[in-house]
Order: structure tokens, then C-alpha cells, then sequence
């Protein structure tokens, strides 16, 4: 297990290196000029020419990657043209509704996603299979930003029953604050339900199929043991790989629901970034996207690896 | 596992390599018989040529300008006059809804396509060349799948500016990896075997083999990817449109409508509905047609559930 821990961290450095240059660049992809892009045109051109000489602009492209390269591994990831702060103190503020989402989130899609995908596969070809597969058809194709308006709609608009946007924190104000993540954790985790029901059932199907399932069932065992004992544990090993996989989207799906929901996340940070035109902000919050995404990438592989035995080996 | 495309358990199956890689040409119009056999895969084709057809003739089928104003009909009830109803400032739903269908498929196709080029050359410079080049190139595409997909098709947007071209730019790039990957993987298989040894034996040229050879027997897995991953760059556009990337205002796009309409969703749901419903209705279409292909050109991933 030591050895695949090291040879994915080592494998991980020339991917990071790539990603900094990456983000680095993105600075440079923008057409023009990118200190006229980032303030208004009326903007003196003197003050133009402090933040070119701030941001390194005006020096030759290897010294400033040098320069942003130095600072990077010394924890400093720059500062926001628009606020003055440093990015990280930014993003820092911001992860708490991000984190608290992505575990409520989670928690929804596997209280729906276990249930439904086990029976699903159990009940093969009945109505519950029909309304399984149904549901994580409508999951997958449904984008975000309409789920969340639906479920807008539907509780909040004409039920009333819950905050449709804002937060309020659950570790302070406690039932006040988990009403209004309800919707935004609906939203991100049915989605995410959807996939990981049609992991689940599929590779149900498949664990039911094998011989150790015909033994079991013939020396006598109960379907519900059969499933508890033998089935389940196999299935979940594509369903940890799956939702390794769709980390990527749950990100990307934080981001609109975070901007529907009116969330202070990290998200929406990256939006309103965007639409500042606050280029060392965005190349920072995504650099911290992309590292941490990496990251909880590395670590779902070595869970792999650590629920199947066969993957250390290979 | 950990290596195959992120996202989608199907691609991932398409990762491996057809049985038996028979001429392409003589195959096509099976592929079509056993296409149209699969229970939804029409209903997909029909979802899709629908839409194809709504945005070549958007012009003509539109009742409306898009974008003509009607300040004193805002808001209004779908009724004869607007059998969708008015958005916020007076402009047919229909109208829009029908040019937006235009911007949907142009990004969709578009990106795909520049994807399924840009990674094509890629993975088969990787794959044929091997060695360092193999290794640059694939890292590179490691690189690029380091970043959530919706937050660097953000970023990118951000950069090349708004509009049609940067949102179809961006989603290619985001593509462009899911493409290189196969494309190698399916090089690294066909150079393998006899027929292709045989024609090095011939002393045939290593373009031609590529071309005469690699390409043709590579492009069944490249094609069902392209044909799933279009319903998904469909969907990324209109979040990106969503978001307020994408087409501009007052242009009209699925995403910014619905972007628009949802500040109304009590007094006039249906600016939001109609063009939700559109979005839903293709990318669901485009997934069974997607299904459909992959069944007919890979026999052994047909479904039997």
C-alpha cells in the first residue's frame, strides 16, 4: 500500500506542474491586452501602468512565471484586483457553505442512490426498477440550474416552505441554517443520486450473475443475505469509482447551484471572479479547484485500492 | 479504472477496443438496421432531426423577431397570439426558444467536432509516435483533465470573452482530452496486429498506414464518444449560457433565457419552462440516439438489461 501511495503522489507532480503552467497562462490566452480587459476603458493610464508593473506584466514571460512560481510555493497565490485581499484569504472564507453543501449533497444521493439502486437491481423488471432507472434517466439528463429552479418552484415559490436563496451557517443557527441548504444539497445531490443508482444497479446486476451468488443461494441462504452478504460489498467497488469520477461534475454542479442559491461558496467566488474580470483571482480559486480536485482524485484511488486488494498488485 | 474518461460509465466500456474492426463502408447501412432495432434509438433520431430541422429554418418557422420588444405585452399568457407566452420585456417565448434551438446544436456539434479533430491528431501523434511525444502529449491531457470541466470551460470563457466562439473554444479544450485518450488507445491496439505489420512489410509509408489503416478502424469508438458527448456539450453550454457566458444579450439562448425568467417564475413560469423543456427534451433524445449508436457499432456492449 506504501508503494502505490508514493508512485501515485510522484505521479501526481508532473501533472501539477502542467496545471500551474496552465493557469498561469490562462492570464495570457486573453485577447488584447489584459489590463485594459480588466478595467474600464475611462480608467487613467497611469493606474493602468501600476497594476501592469504589480502583476508583472511588463516583464518577460519566463521571469514572470519564475516570479509567480516563487510565490506560489511560498503560499502566496496573489491578491484580488477588486478587493485588495489575498486570494487565499478569499477562498478561505468561502469554503465553509462549499464543504457543508458537498457533505449534505453527498448524503442525500447515497440516502436515495443505496436504497433504490439495490432494490432496483433485486427487483429486476418490476415497477421499482422502471421508477429507478426512470429516475436516473431524468438525473443525468436534467441540467443543474433547472432542477434547482423546479425545486425553487415547488417549495419555496408555492409551498413556501423553504428559503429559496441565502445562507444562514447550520454550526450557528442550527435548524435555520440547515433549512436553507436543504434546496441547494437537493439539487446537487439528486443529480448525483442518479448516477450513482444506475452504478449501483448495474454493477448489483453483474455481482448477481456470478458463481459465489449461485452457491450462496443454493446452500440455502436468505435473498436478503444473499445481497447483504455477498452482492452488495462487490457492487460498491464501481460505485467508489464512479463517484471518483464524478467529482469533476459535483464541482461543476456546486458552482451554478452556489450561484442559483445565492451561496457565498467557493463557487460562486469563481463566478463573481469571472464577471470582475479579476484575472489573478480566478487563476488563484481555480488553481485551488484544480489542486484540490486532484487531490481528492489521488485519494479516491488509493480508497480503490484499499477496498479492492487486486488494484495494489497490479 | 482511475485512467479511463472521467464521467461516464460508458465511455469508459468504449475504451476497449472492437472484437473484429471490419471495413467501415460496408457495415454502414447494418449499423442503421441495427440503430433503428434498439427500442428508443428512433425516438432519439426523431428528438434530434427535429431540432435540426427547427434551427436550419429558425428563420422562416419563427413567428416573431427574437429580439422585437413589446414593452405593453411583457409577461403575457401563452394565448393564440404567443402560444408560448412573452418573457419579461414583451418578446415571444416560440420565437426565441426556436433561434435558441440554433445556438444549442452550434455548440454542441461545434465543440464536439473540435474536440473529436484536435484530440484525433493528438492521440494519434501519441500513440503511432510513442516515446517522449507519447508522454508530453499525454500528460498534457492528464493536465487538462486536473481541472472540474465546468470551471475551466468558465475560466477559458473568461478569457477568450464572451460569446459563441470562446463558449465553443472552451468546451473543445474540456473535450479535447476524452479524445485524445481513446484515440490513442485504439492506435496502440491497431498497431498491433498482423494487418498493419503486413503493410510495414510492404514498405507502405507511415502516413498511409495511419491514414489507410489506423483511422478507419479507430473511428467506431471515436464516433459513439462524439455522438454521447454531444448531449453533455449541450448541457455545458447552456449552464455556461446560464451563467451568463455564452450568447449575449438580447440573443437568445436556452441558458440565458432561463437565466432571464427566473427572477419571474411566479407571475410567468413558462419563460422558464418552455426553453427547460427544450433542453431536456433534446439532451434526453441525443442520450438515446447515442445509446443506439454505441449498440449498433459495438455488439458487445449491447445492453441485455
Amino acid at each position: 500500500m506504501g508503494r502505490l501511495v508514493l508512485r501515485r503522489l510522484l505521479a501526481t507532480i508532473p501533472v501539477l506542474l502542467l496545471v500551474t503552467a496552465g493557469v498561469f497562462a490562462l492570464i495570457h490566452l486573453t485577447p488584447g491586452d489584459p489590463v485594459d480587459v480588466m478595467m474600464a476603458e475611462s480608467v487613467d493610464d497611469s493606474v493602468k501602468a501600476t497594476l501592469r508593473r504589480q502583476l508583472g506584466l511588463d516583464q518577460p514571460i519566463y521571469v514572470q512565471y519564475g516570479a509567480w512560481m516563487a510565490k506560489l510555493l511560498r503560499g502566496d497565490l496573489g491578491r484580488s484586483i477588486r478587493n485588495g485581499e489575498p486570494v487565499i484569504e478569499n477562498v478561505g472564507r468561502r469554503m465553509r457553505p462549499s464543504l457543508q453543501l458537498a457533505a449534505l449533497a453527498m448524503a442525500i444521493s447515497l440516502m436515495v442512490a443505496t436504497p433504490l439502486g439495490i432494490l432496483s437491481a433485486a427487483r429486476r423488471n418490476t415497477s421499482v426498477d422502471r421508477f429507478g432507472t426512470t429516475f436516473a434517466l431524468f438525473g443525468i439528463c436534467m441540467p443543474n440550474f433547472l432542477l434547482a429552479l423546479l425545486l425553487i418552484f415547488c417549495f419555496g415559490v408555492k409551498l413556501r416552505w423553504l428559503p429559496i436563496s441565502g445562507y444562514t451557517d447550520p454550526l450557528e443557527e442550527g435548524l435555520q441554517g440547515l433549512r436553507s441548504l436543504v434546496l441547494p444539497a437537493l439539487t446537487l445531490g439528486l443529480a448525483l443520486a442518479a448516477v450513482v443508482t444506475r452504478t449501483l444497479r448495474s454493477s448489483m446486476l453483474d455481482a448477481l450473475s456470478e458463481d459465489y451468488v449461485r452457491t450462496a443461494r443454493a446452500k440455502g441462504l436468505s435473498e436478503s443475505r444473499v445481497i447483504r452478504g455477498h452482492v452488495l460489498k462487490n457492487a460498491l467497488i464501481p460505485v467508489v469509482t464512479v463517484l471518483g469520477l464524478q467529482l469533476g461534475t459535483l464541482i461543476g454542479g456546486a458552482v451554478i447551484t452556489e450561484y442559483v442559491f445565492a451561496l457565498p461558496g467557493v463557487g460562486r467566488l469563481v463566478v463573481d471572479a469571472v464577471f470582475a474580470r479579476d484575472y489573478p483571482l480566478v487563476q488563484g480559486v481555480v488553481l485551488l479547484i484544480a489542486i484540490g480536485f486532484i487531490l481528492s482524485n489521488l485519494a479516491v484511488d488509493l480508497l480503490y485500492g484499499w477496498i479492492d486488494p487486486r488494484i495494489r498488485y497490479r | 479504472m482511475a485512467g479511463s474518461i472521467r464521467g461516464s460509465g460508458i465511455a469508459e466500456a468504449a475504451d476497449t477496443p472492437l472484437a473484429s474492426p471490419a471495413p467501415v463502408c460496408g457495415r454502414r447501412w447494418a449499423v442503421l438496421r441495427q440503430a433503428a432495432r434498439t427500442r428508443l434509438g428512433p425516438l432519439g433520431v426523431v428528438v434530434m432531426l427535429l431540432a435540426i430541422v427547427v434551427a436550419a429554418l429558425a428563420p422562416a418557422i419563427s413567428p416573431y423577431d427574437p429580439l422585437k420588444q413589446d414593452l405593453g405585452n411583457a409577461l403575457a399568457r401563452p394565448d393564440r397570439a404567443h402560444l408560448m407566452g412573452t418573457d419579461n420585456v414583451g418578446r415571444d417565448v416560440l420565437s426565441r426558444m426556436i433561434w435558441g434551438t440554433r445556438v444549442s446544436l452550434m455548440a454542441g456539434f461545434g465543440s464536439v467536432a473540435l474536440a473529436m479533430i484536435a484530440g484525433g491528431v493528438l492521440g494519434l501523434l501519441a500513440g503511432y509516435t510513442g516515446g517522449r511525444m507519447d508522454g508530453l502529449v499525454m500528460r498534457l491531457m492528464d493536465a487538462v483533465l486536473s481541472f472540474p470541466p465546468l470551471v475551466l470551460a468558465l475560466a477559458l470563457g473568461a478569457v477568450l470573452g464572451a460569446g459563441l466562439g470562446g463558449v465553443v473554444v472552451a468546451l473543445g479544450v474540456v473535450y479535447t482530452p476524452t479524445f485524445a485518450r481513446l484515440m490513442r488507445a485504439q492506435v496502440l491496439t491497431i498497431t498491433a496486429r498482423e494487418y498493419v505489420e503486413a503493410a510495414r512489410a510492404l514498405g507502405a509509408p507511415g502516413w498511409r498506414i495511419a491514414w489507410q489503416h489506423v483511422l478507419p478502424n479507430a473511428a467506431a469508438p471515436i464516433v459513439i464518444q462524439a455522438s454521447l458527448s454531444v448531449a453533455f456539450a449541450i448541457l455545458a453550454e447552456a449552464s455556461l449560457s446560464f451563467l451568463g457566458l455564452g450568447i449575449q444579450p438580447p440573443g437568445a439562448s436556452w441558458g440565458s433565457m432561463i437565466n432571464a425568467g427566473r427572477g419571474y417564475l411566479q407571475q410567468a413560469p413558462w419563460i422558464v419552462f418552455w426553453p427547460g423543456a427544450a433542453l431536456f427534451v433534446t439532451v434526453v433524445g441525443l442520450n438515446f440516439m447515442g445509446d443506439a449508436v454505441r449498440d449498433a457499432l459495438d455488439p458487445r456492449l449491447r445492453k441485455t438489461r
